[in-house]
């Protein structure tokens, strides 16, 4: 009973957070909170098979596959939080506030005699008896979850899959169409500035500074540069380097 | 046992709310995940309850199916997000009369 009482307020407060949390990221470490405790509560209830199932699946498969998602999809999209139906917001929480006072209550009753415990249950192993219960009266049950789970992995290739609409690019083209973006619009066509050339840093979120000391925005990542959290370039800073390597250049030089 | 019942009543009432809630689709699917799991304590709650473990292996099969319901609901997302570049669930109205 310690383990409930120390995790459950935790796990409230985490599942609060997931609802409450403005970025994604966030709330995807929530919601791993909550499943790892729930894991401990599982083992807490004489359950050590769903324990692992629950850490190995829920915490490491399916947390794994979020973040994945996330990290591929996610980054630069903002949630909007303007409302499209009018005070629907206000509207979801009184019905959840009402939806789980009612259900509180009507699970606190439903519950009569006393707890048997499965410690009778587990006395050959709960591997084990768990076992005897999937391949004996579930065992259909189990054949349907096979179908169910190569169906989904169908479903997912089919889903992922992306026909490949045009002839791949060779190298030569590739070339050909930089030289032609030089000539027209006067793009570049040597690769782009790394970041931290001419910086004090060379963390990816320096920005390389061009010889007149301003930004070079080309050398950041996009996806930093619309997170905004490009570190600002500081004159000051290349200033103090430049008098470091040529003592008394630094100040009054013309840039 | 009334206390496990009452976390999980409430683990899944935040998850509800959380999908009324949120709009990135990613967040919302992260809502129903909440809602599998709370239904999971409360099997497991019972299985306590009744010395049986039936209530163990259907939490275990509620994992299954959640496994694969987050592979192809995780798969709509990226070819919805391919397509339309949002994540958000009020930009895919496509379908609305």
């Amino acid at each position: 009973m310690t383990a409930f009482w120390v995790l459950a307020p935790f796990m409230v407060l985490a599942a609060l957070g997931l609802v409450l949390a403005r970025k994604a990221v966030h709330a995807a470490l929530c919601l791993a909170v909550v499943m790892i405790s729930l894991a401990v509560l599982y083992a807490a209830q004489g359950a050590p098979f769903l324990f692992a199932v629950q850490i190995v699946v829920y915490t490491g498969a399916i947390m794994m596959l979020f973040l994945f998602v996330l990290m591929l999809v996610g980054v630069e999209t903002a949630e909007s939080l303007t409302e499209t139906i009018p005070g629907q917001r206000l509207g979801a929480v009184v019905v959840a506030l009402v939806f789980g006072a009612l259900g509180v209550v009507g699970v606190a009753q439903s519950v009569t005699g006393a707890v048997v415990g499965v410690e009778q249950a587990n006395e050959g192993g709960n591997v084990e008896g768990l076992a005897a219960l999937m391949f004996g009266p579930y065992v259909l049950a189990f054949e349907a979850t096979a179908a169910l789970l190569i169906t989904a992995v169908l479903g997912a290739m089919v889903l992922a899959h992306r026909e490949r609409l045009a002839a791949r690019l060779t190298q030569r083209e590739v070339a050909e169409g930089r030289l032609q973006d030089y000539a027209r619009h006067g793009t570049h066509p040597g690769q782009l500035p790394t970041p931290g050339v001419f910086a004090r840093h060379n963390a990816v979120d320096t920005p390389a500074l061009l010889p007149d000391g301003s930004v070079a925005d080309a050398s950041v990542p996009a996806p930093l540069r619309a997170r905004d959290q490009v570190r600002p370039g500081d004159r000051a800073e290349v200033d103090a380097v430049a008098r470091e390597l040529e003592p008394g250049t630094g100040e009054g030089r013309d840039r | 046992m009334t206390e496990y019942l009452g976390l999980s009543m409430l683990l899944f009432t935040i998850g509800a709310a959380g999908v009324l809630v949120r709009r990135n689709a990613i967040v919302v699917f992260m809502c129903v995940e909440l809602m599998l799991n709370a239904a999971n304590l409360a099997l497991v709650s019972f299985s306590r309850q009744h010395g049986e473990l039936d209530g163990q292996l259907a939490a275990f099969f509620v994992m299954v199916v959640a496994a694969a319901e987050v592979v192809v609901g995780l798969a709509i997302i990226v070819s919805i997000y391919r397509t339309r570049r949002s994540t958000s669930v009020d930009d895919a109205s496509l379908l609305k009369a």
